[in-house]
């Protein structure tokens, strides 16, 4: 069995990539080999640690469990897509950086998709809310005790910027409740 | 005089970094905006079986792969990579250690044991070209398990009887003895299964052999540069100086990570220089369950006698360490346990002796911790059974055998892992008690146990001391150099997994040099930036690059204010350098900044820039005398080291109260509180943080985590489905933490080790609290509801012991 | 843990798509990929051609009746757990919906590919035999219903042939006056269940339908038997086994609990609720 490659165009963070790649290529290792997105980082590859976590269309997917041929017609964000346009740092990674929620940085990419799509589809958190949104996600280094507060202290930045989006390339809210809606 | 930045929670810089999702961590070497271009990817070939002999290695069919560049088997390496790995640190004890191959030779001791190299295009393709591979093996029989190793029935490897590495026995007085006259006596055993590391980020090794330069670069995930520089310049027999090893970003190591070589280690600067190419290695996860490293597994056997007090007046421990397959990093672990095991007591008299023994399983060493839970787990299971035994209150019994505050420097009359005596610097063990007691709730609980059992609910509390051996020797570096620009820049040979070392180490030169915090950079474990430097472990980062970055400033800013002295025609006791610009007390006019002072140590013939230019301003130095002095160098930097004569002691006390279903014996932490004391804190938020990150991985050692081998050898577990870490909804919502300071006498800004000690008393802690719940003993850790369910339905049919260890306390 | 090759197509529609899986035996259908991608990545699978449904459109809908409730194939468990209309008609959906996996996992796998994925560690597959629900299954022969009861015949093996597509699965809406009730027990959240339970009580009907018991999704008929012997009367029919988590005697133990918790919150349901609305989901919360 020969790698055919397939050209497909992936838009991240809002800029539109044509690669060649196997079918197989998994979506996290396009981002991070073939665009040279390395933010996004993989823990196990089997779904299990969320380090890979990126947004799909908005909405919160395990980078290491799809391919890069599936994400085509998708809308990719990766933490890079976080930072301002002016590379200021978009008000969860400034929350993290307040509440010391991060000390290796290894899992922190796949916790700040998460926050940012949880905060998007919940913005105002309860606590058990707060420490639900981050539930699927491992950090071996913090012990989560400030990860929680970081996820409190965005909520608290995201209701209090003006602006609605956190960089370039951020799209589509998450998670609508109307019914029958295709995803 | 604008405020110290020691003691402050400094928000971190590495942060600016990691959040944008600019680390740089060791897969992401090689990479551009334009992708990854012309890295070769290497993926390894792993035995399937945890014992065999190897017939018969055919690689024909990978070289017809496409994009596979090289493939190579043990027959393919000459000279020392022939040799087996190196015995990093021997002992005298450890008569029979061994070390694997880079490649298996003849034989495989364990599932994941690395056989053949592929190098190819990417990993995709590599990973096709390892399953093409054909291996025939003659099976032997694996060793699997304490029991097993010690049985003997069959062996790890042919020339080691009894499966027996090393056997270590140390004695301090006559604890046989002492025992024999005590009032009392009792005997437990104790077992605590392995765990392992488990950074979210495996091991990588990425090398560039550059031909125009003959210098090989080493990008690898370590927690020691300088180890792996030695390693792979002797194997590949290139000259020290033609190796440079930089570590990357690591996204966690726990100790996992400092053991080195390994096989890749050598086997990716090997190939990149054979194909004159960018090779990288990066483990999946599976790898790292099978090809990394392990610990914890011990089990051990307690005598003790005491008299009515509780007092030990002799206490006598046999324990065996299960090592796994090899013995690289000698015999660490267990000296640790025997040595932390007396924590703040003084057990008059002592007797420890060990059996390291091999299985068919994967390498033991260091994890956070690093033989010390196991110590403590022992240490606190005995005081609870002695409290139990006299019917006495389990904080009183403790108290009774702590070292008091006025018995500092106290000799415990062992020699430590360092080599060293295990004498204690400083603590109070007293004071830190009344905390934890004050923290938990412990004289209230057990009218709150009353009333929950009346609501036929069952809670338990435990309480766990420690004592922690922290920056250990031989020494850490650091080089501090003031650039023309203003900027510092610092360098110290160990790395950082985490830890935030490029903060901290920044308030620390900020506060010594005056300068500002922002224009210090300070880089970690690269050899080209300080190639002498000995590791990030035994939670010594802290005290040991902290305190040579803290005399190197100290020797910088004695150079810059003698320069300004003489710029600005003043005494340099009445210089002050604040935010970089030193000037004269009292008279702010007076001023050079940090920069200028750059320019006039160095007299260059030629102006470079505006910084020259404007030091032409200021005239230092005699005319008649040489431009550089007879006792200087040019430049204004500043080097120092610090070796401590011995290890300098933390201490701390957890405690925890759990409830445990009635029905189905799961386990919720009601309340968990820690009392820690690392002397001085450069930044509390940090310290906090890796306190925090110690308790979470201790609550996964004792609730959730184990490697579970079946009788073959192979690992059960071997992912992260099955290998259960804890997610943010089996951590508690807060942790009760309270500080102590206890400075320590042996380093200038007196300061202890702090990474550790979050993980040390977990297994004693919550094995005591589910003990006091359920009113049977617990002597087995980790412990699971299951477990707890079957230790139940024997308790109730098993007749009660007449020495009876570990009923509730009244 | 990378896969090994494999060809691929990404159809634009089922006939497409039917053809495709018709032509070749060892192909495999991606839909959500959650349980599929990490077989692949582990080389434990290796299908020589991947036939990406993700493209096809009007395989997303759901369709909520009095009646039932129908998922297309393409349906994520998210969308599922987010439909007030399918909770309110079938509110055991929602209850077992909420312990499968974590939410990121949700947002991309499918219900009807948990259903045909036949693992008896799942939560939707029980639940779709306890409701007595259907599959819709398409393949170049035509299109025919597996009743649940005819879909599992072993370990992780549906009655669907190699180029059988699920289109949808049926959900029968809960009647009036029945209640229903969803727990289960995990080492940690997220996990797969050491043990889980649903139960649908109906007038004095009781069936209780469990996961991680058996080998494959079983559903127990507990009516007429007391409450506090119906744990008993249910590890009759069960075979709990032992694993690295739990013993045999443990998960036994589980199945005792569990029964027990289930069949009372559903009879709560009963009490509580009027007959056009339902009451709130789960007692127990993981």
């Amino acid at each position: 069995m020969t790698d055919e490659l397939h050209d497909v165009r992936m838009t991240v963070n809002g800029v539109a990539h044509d690669v060649r790649v196997p079918a197989r290529r998994l979506l996290s290792d396009a981002l991070r080999h073939d665009l040279g997105l390395t933010g996004t980082h993989v823990g196990c590859e089997h779904g299990v640690c969320g380090a890979c976590t990126v947004l799909v269309d908005g909405r919160p997917m395990r980078s290491c469990l799809m391919f890069a041929v599936s994400a085509v017609d998708a809308e990719i964000t990766t933490v890079e897509g976080l930072t301002g346009a002016d590379g200021s740092l978009g008000p969860v990674q400034q929350a993290f950086a307040e509440c010391h929620g991060l000390q290796c940085g290894f899992c922190t990419p796949g916790f700040l998709t998460t926050i940012t799509a949880g905060l998007r589809e919940n913005p105002h958190p309860t606590h058990e809310e707060c420490r639900d949104m981050i539930a699927g996600n491992l950090c071996r280094c913090t012990g989560y005790q400030n990860i929680v507060k970081a996820v409190e202290r965005a909520a608290e930045l995201v209701s209090t910027s003006s602006t609605t989006g956190e960089g370039a390339g951020s799209t589509t809210g998450a998670g609508s409740t109307s019914d029958g809606e295709t995803a | 005089m604008t405020t110290k930045l020691m003691g402050t929670p400094v928000q971190r810089v590495e942060d600016q970094r990691f959040l944008r999702g600019q680390g740089r961590y060791v897969d992401d070497i090689g990479v551009g905006p334009g992708g990854e271009q012309g890295v070769l990817h290497a993926a390894v070939l792993r035995s399937p079986h945890a014992h065999a002999r190897i017939l018969d290695i055919d690689v024909d069919e990978v070289l017809d792969l496409e994009g596979v560049h090289a493939v190579w088997t043990y027959d393919d390496l000459a000279g020392p990579m022939a040799e087996p790995l190196p015995l990093l640190i021997p002992h005298p004890a450890l008569t029979h250690g061994r070390t694997q191959y880079a490649l298996a030779k003849d034989e495989v001791n364990h599932v994941g044991e690395a056989i053949a190299f592929v190098v190819a295009d990417d990993r995709y393709v590599a990973e096709d070209a390892v399953g093409r591979i054909k291996v025939s093996y003659d099976f032997l029989p694996p060793v699997v398990g304490i029991d097993n190793a010690r049985a003997a029935a069959n062996l790890v490897h042919d020339d080691v009887p009894g499966n027996v590495g090393a056997r270590l026995e140390q004695n301090v007085g006559d604890a046989p003895a002492a025992i024999a006259k005590a009032p009392h006596r009792l005997e437990l055993d104790l077992t605590i299964e392995r765990s392992a590391c488990m950074p979210m980020e495996g091991r990588g090794t990425v090398a560039r052999w550059d031909a125009d330069i003959n210098r090989m670069q080493v990008w690898t995930s370590t927690q020691t540069s300088t180890g792996v520089r030695a390693a792979v310049a002797v194997k590949l027999e290139l000259d020290l100086g033609q190796v440079d090893v930089i570590t990357p970003d690591v996204g966690g190591g726990f100790g996992v990570k400092i053991n080195h070589p390994w096989p890749e280690e050598l086997l990716v600067p090997m190939a990149a220089r054979t194909l004159g190419r960018t090779v990288k290695f990066t483990e999946d996860r599976r790898e790292h369950f099978i090809s990394s490293a392990h610990e914890r597994g011990q089990v051990h056997h307690v005598t003790v006698g005491f008299d009515d007090d509780g007092r030990l007046h002799g206490l006598d421990v046999e324990f065996w360490h299960d090592h796994g397959a090899y013995t690289p990093y000698g015999l660490i672990v267990p000296i640790i346990t025997s040595t932390q095991l007396l924590g703040p007591y003084k057990p008059q008299n002592y007797r420890v002796v060990f059996e390291s023994l091999y299985t068919n399983t994967v390498m033991v060493t260091p994890y956070r911790g690093a033989g010390r839970p196991q110590g403590c787990y022992t240490m606190e299971r005995t005081m609870d059974a002695i409290a139990a035994y006299l019917g006495k209150d389990r904080t009183e019994v403790r108290a009774v055998n702590f070292i008091q505050p006025d018995e500092f420097p106290y000799d415990q009359g062992m020699i430590f892992q360092d080599g060293r005596e295990l004498e204690y610097d400083s603590g109070d063990y007293p004071a830190s008690l009344e905390k934890i007691k004050a923290l938990i709730g412990w004289d209230d609980f057990p009218t709150f146990q009353k009333s929950m059992a009346a609501a036929g609910r069952k809670v338990g509390i435990g309480l766990a001391c420690y004592v922690e051996g922290t920056g250990v020797g031989p020494y850490e570096g650091a080089h501090v150099h003031i650039e023309t620009s203003g900027k510092v820049k610092v360098a110290t040979g160990l790395t950082t997994q985490g830890q935030g070392h490029a903060t901290v180490f920044a308030q620390l030169v900020a506060d010594e040099l005056g300068c500002s915090f922002e224009d210090v950079e300070v880089v970690t474990g690269d050899t080209r930036r300080m190639p002498y430097a000995v590791g990030t472990f035994a939670s010594r980062a802290a005290v040991m690059s902290g305190s040579a970055i803290h005399l190197a400033a100290k020797r910088a800013k004695e150079k810059v204010l003698k320069i300004a002295a003489d710029a600005l025609e003043a005494s340099p006791d009445d210089l002050q350098i604040v935010d970089g610009v030193v000037s004269v007390k009292g008279s702010p006019g007076t001023s050079i900044d940090l920069g200028t002072v750059s320019v006039l140590s160095n007299p260059l013939r030629y102006a470079f820039d505006e910084a020259s230019k404007a030091a032409t301003q200021f005239s230092v130095g005699d005319p008649g005398k040489p431009p550089v002095p007879e006792d200087e160098e040019p430049g204004l930097e500043g080097k120092d080291f610090y070796s401590p004569e011995r290890a300098t002691f933390a201490s701390g006390m957890h405690a925890v109260i759990v409830e445990t279903d009635p029905l189905t014996a799961e386990i919720t932490i009601l309340k968990y509180a820690v009392v820690h004391d690392c002397g001085h804190l450069i930044n509390p938020m940090i310290v906090e943080g890796q306190i925090h990150g110690g308790v979470a991985q201790g609550i996964g050692g004792a609730l959730y985590e184990r490697m579970a081998y079946d009788e073959s050898g192979q690992l059960l577990n071997a992912s992260f489905m099955d290998f259960l870490m804890p997610y943010v909804t089996e951590i508690p919502d807060t942790i009760a933490i309270d500080h102590l300071e206890t400075p320590s006498p042996l380093n200038p800004l007196g300061i202890k080790g702090a990474g550790e000690a979050g993980v040390i008393p977990s297994a004693a802690v919550f094995a005591a609290a589910i003990e006091d719940a359920e009113g049977f003993p617990i002597t087995a850790m980790p412990i699971s509801p299951s477990e707890l369910f079957e230790l139940r339905s024997r308790s109730l049919v098993e007749p009660v012991e007449t020495t009876p260890e570990g009923t509730p306390a009244p | 843990m990378k896969p090994a090759p494999f060809d691929y197509v990404r159809p634009g529609s089922l006939p497409e798509a039917l053809a495709a899986l018709a032509g070749e035996p060892n192909a495999k259908v991606l839909a959500g990929g959650q349980s599929l991608v990490p077989l692949l990545s582990m080389r434990l699978a290796a299908p020589s051609l991947l036939v990406d449904i993700n493209g096809i459109p009007g395989l997303a809908d759901i369709t909520v009746t009095g009646e039932g409730v129908r998922l297309g194939a393409l349906a994520r468990h998210a969308d599922v757990l987010a439909s007030a209309e399918a909770r309110r008609v079938q509110p055991l959906l929602a209850m077992a919906l909420e312990n499968v996996a974590h939410a990121t996992i949700r947002n991309r796998g499918t219900t009807v590919g948990s259903i045909v994925h036949a693992d008896a560690a799942a939560e939707m597959p029980v639940v779709l035999k306890l409701l007595g629900g259907s599959v819709e299954v398409a393949s170049v022969r035509g299109t025919r219903t597996i009743d649940a009861d005819d879909l599992y015949v072993g370990p992780l093996e549906s009655s669907l042939a190699h180029d059988e597509v699920a289109v949808s699965a049926y959900f029968p809406a809960l009647p009036a006056g029945a209640g229903v009730a969803f727990d289960e027990i995990a080492r940690r959240h997220g996990d797969y269940a050491l043990c889980g339970a649903a139960a649908l009580v109906d007038g004095d009907t009781v069936r209780v339908g469990y996961l991680s018991v058996n080998d494959v999704p079983t559903v127990v008929d507990l009516t007429g038997v007391p409450l506090s012997d119906m744990g008993e009367a249910a590890l009759e029919g069960l075979e709990p086994a032992g694993d690295i988590h739990a013993t045999a005697a443990y998960r036994a133990q589980l199945v005792r609990v569990l029964t027990e918790r289930v069949v009372r919150a559903a009879r709560e349901m009963v009490s509580t609720s009027s007959t056009t609305e339902s009451a709130s989901s789960t007692t127990e919360d993981n």
